[in-house]
């Protein structure tokens, strides 16, 4: 059968917005009655994305697919893109400015969550164009 | 058995089948079908929110009168801690105390002496690291069914304590009996209650098989005759055993605030609970040991069947608290075991689709290709609270895609154009 495809745009500008996208599919899948802890990861990382295509990309774009055995998630910015990916996968590295710690974010967590809560986890990123972030997060039928 | 019992029911002749409670309804319970609303029984957590905006007053919540009390030879009245922040002036909780006893009760034992115990039995619980943190409040039983029916992964975060009012009850039963010699059968427990929630939660418990409170009692319909005793009593009888930490769980915080433990959070109104539970659900809320939420705003002092503005009321319990301990009721050791759930809270998912996963996915695809047809305007005249919960009932054979007043306009003006160009 044929994939659930969703699509969601994140606006660069508003914090507050950021999880929107997020929230729309936890409140999906739910009612698809899936896989409660592949929700939960899948919810989980995919805000961490978002709050990183808001901090640092100015927003993007993301796809997801929803199959029954997995989710597949793809998040694309035009971002500055990531100069030292190995650095940027460091728990606790961030190049987040003094505001966004302010408001309790940029703790060096967004990618090593990412990876920590999926299954599968790709980046491509070249320096001024742009980073998409695939990712997959399995499901225990 | 007793899942889907609920005091939230509707009088269809005040019904006019408005929009009003369709568009308030937190967990989307309510549609309307033929000009009346009608309650899908298996989504209410009976928060009373359509109680509290329609209108008509269409909406009640199932309580008892006070003649419930006569079938008891020995009478027991449970105020709520909420009751004491009703009354304009108030000084002292034993005037409503006594004033219970003058409307013809036997003897009072204040839910605010349950708080304390489970207050206490829960830092006891909490000291020993069973629990899963961040410990959600059990109180308020609109949360805990919204949970249930809304955030699988958080079933196991609520504190597995009675309630104040069931411990209560059996408190004030036990003792009853020890005192007057009647068999506990005969010694009737009632609940005077701020909201519809809890005489749901004495008709059919979550927590246990079955709760000791004979009836429950809501203070709106008990004010009057219970203000009216007050005002003549002549004497007032100490009666009053509870304390700060007892009567603050009228407001919101005051469940918090007797955990005596600064990493708390206290969210009120249905609205912002779900955001915190939505947050914690994806784990971010980090450094807090325990939530309490109250479906109503202000606490229990917002509940539906209150009559004062919850925060005046607030102001008011403020006031009262000043004058007494911290605390008078105190748990002993075995407390956690003796008022421990009995049930388990399982996550019961009434919100999806279907049980099959790939039919699940199937009748989303057709959702939201219906949804895309429809005007998006989430008016409510179909009878569903929004455009893509028609989409859904239409899905689910509930509804048809005529219901929507938009496509119907179109439908008729496509058929007199095709009607005109055949004259």
């Amino acid at each position: 059968m044929n994939a659930i495809h969703l699509f969601y745009e994140v606006s660069g500008d508003d914090f507050a917005r950021a999880g929107e996208a997020s929230g729309d599919v936890k409140q999906k899948l739910k009612s698809l009655g899936y896989d409660k802890t592949a929700i939960r990861n899948a919810a989980i990382a995919m805000y961490e994305g978002e709050i990183n295509m808001v901090i640092h990309a100015g927003g993007g774009v993301i796809d997801v697919d929803i199959y029954p055995e997995k989710i597949e998630i793809k998040m694309e910015d035009k971002g500055p893109g990531i100069p030292d990916l190995d650095m940027a996968m460091q728990e606790g590295f961030s190049t987040a400015p003094p505001q966004i710690h302010d408001l309790g974010f940029g703790a060096g967590m967004g990618l090593p969550n990412i990876k920590k809560y999926t299954d599968k986890m790709h980046i491509d990123t070249e320096l001024g164009v742009g980073t998409t972030v695939y990712m997959t997060v399995n499901a225990n039928k | 058995m007793n899942e889907y019992i609920h005091s939230v029911t509707l009088d269809e002749e005040k019904c006019c089948g408005c929009t009003n409670c369709i568009k308030r309804c937190p967990t989307e319970a309510i549609r309307v079908r033929n000009g009346k609303a009608m309650i899908l029984t298996e989504r209410c957590i009976d928060c009373g929110e359509c109680i509290r905006v329609c209108p008509h007053h269409a909406k009640r919540a199932k309580s008892d009168p006070l003649s419930v009390i006569d079938s008891f030879t020995y009478k027991i009245a449970l105020p709520a801690p909420s009751l004491f922040g009703q009354f304009n002036n108030l000084s002292d909780i034993n005037i409503v105390l006594n004033g219970l006893i003058a409307i013809g009760f036997d003897s009072v034992f204040e839910v605010a002496r349950g708080a304390e115990i489970i207050s206490e039995a829960a830092r006891k619980l909490m000291e020993t690291g069973e629990l899963k943190k961040p410990v959600i409040s059990c109180a308020c039983p609109a949360i805990v069914r919204l949970i249930r029916i809304r955030f699988p992964e958080l079933c196991d975060h609520v504190l597995p304590l009675l309630t104040p009012m069931e411990v209560s009850a059996r408190l004030a039963k036990k003792q009853a009996s020890e005192k007057t010699g009647l068999p506990e059968d005969q010694i009737g427990v009632f609940f005077i209650s701020p909201c519809p929630a809890k005489v749901t939660e004495a008709k059919a418990p979550m927590a246990t098989e079955k709760s000791a409170v004979d009836g429950v009692i809501a203070i709106s319909r008990i004010y009057p005759q219970l203000s009216a005793a007050m005002d003549k009593l002549t004497k007032i009888e100490p009666l009053a055993f509870s304390g700060i930490i007892g009567v603050g769980w009228a407001n919101s915080g005051g469940e918090a605030t007797g955990m005596l433990n600064d990493k708390y959070l206290a969210a009120d109104g249905i609205e912002n609970a779900i955001r915190v539970l939505d947050e914690l659900e994806d784990e971010r809320i980090n450094d807090i040991d325990f939530i309490e939420l109250n479906a109503c705003h202000g606490g229990c002092v917002g509940g539906v069947l209150t009559i004062e503005n919850p925060y005046i009321a607030q102001a008011r319990v403020q006031l009262l608290k000043k004058h007494l301990p911290v605390s008078k009721n105190h748990a002993l050791d075995n407390a956690a075991t003796e008022f421990h759930w009995t049930n388990t809270l399982n996550f019961t998912p009434v919100l999806k689709l279907s049980d099959n996963l790939e039919e699940a996915m199937e009748m989303m695809t057709k959702i939201d290709e219906i949804t895309k047809n429809l005007p998006n305007l989430d008016c409510g005249s179909c009878g569903s609270p929004s455009c893509h919960a028609m989409a859904e009932d239409i899905v689910k054979g509930n509804a048809k895609i005529t219901d929507c007043i938009f496509v119907l306009k179109e439908q008729l003006q496509a058929m007199a154009k095709s009607l005109s160009s055949l004259s």
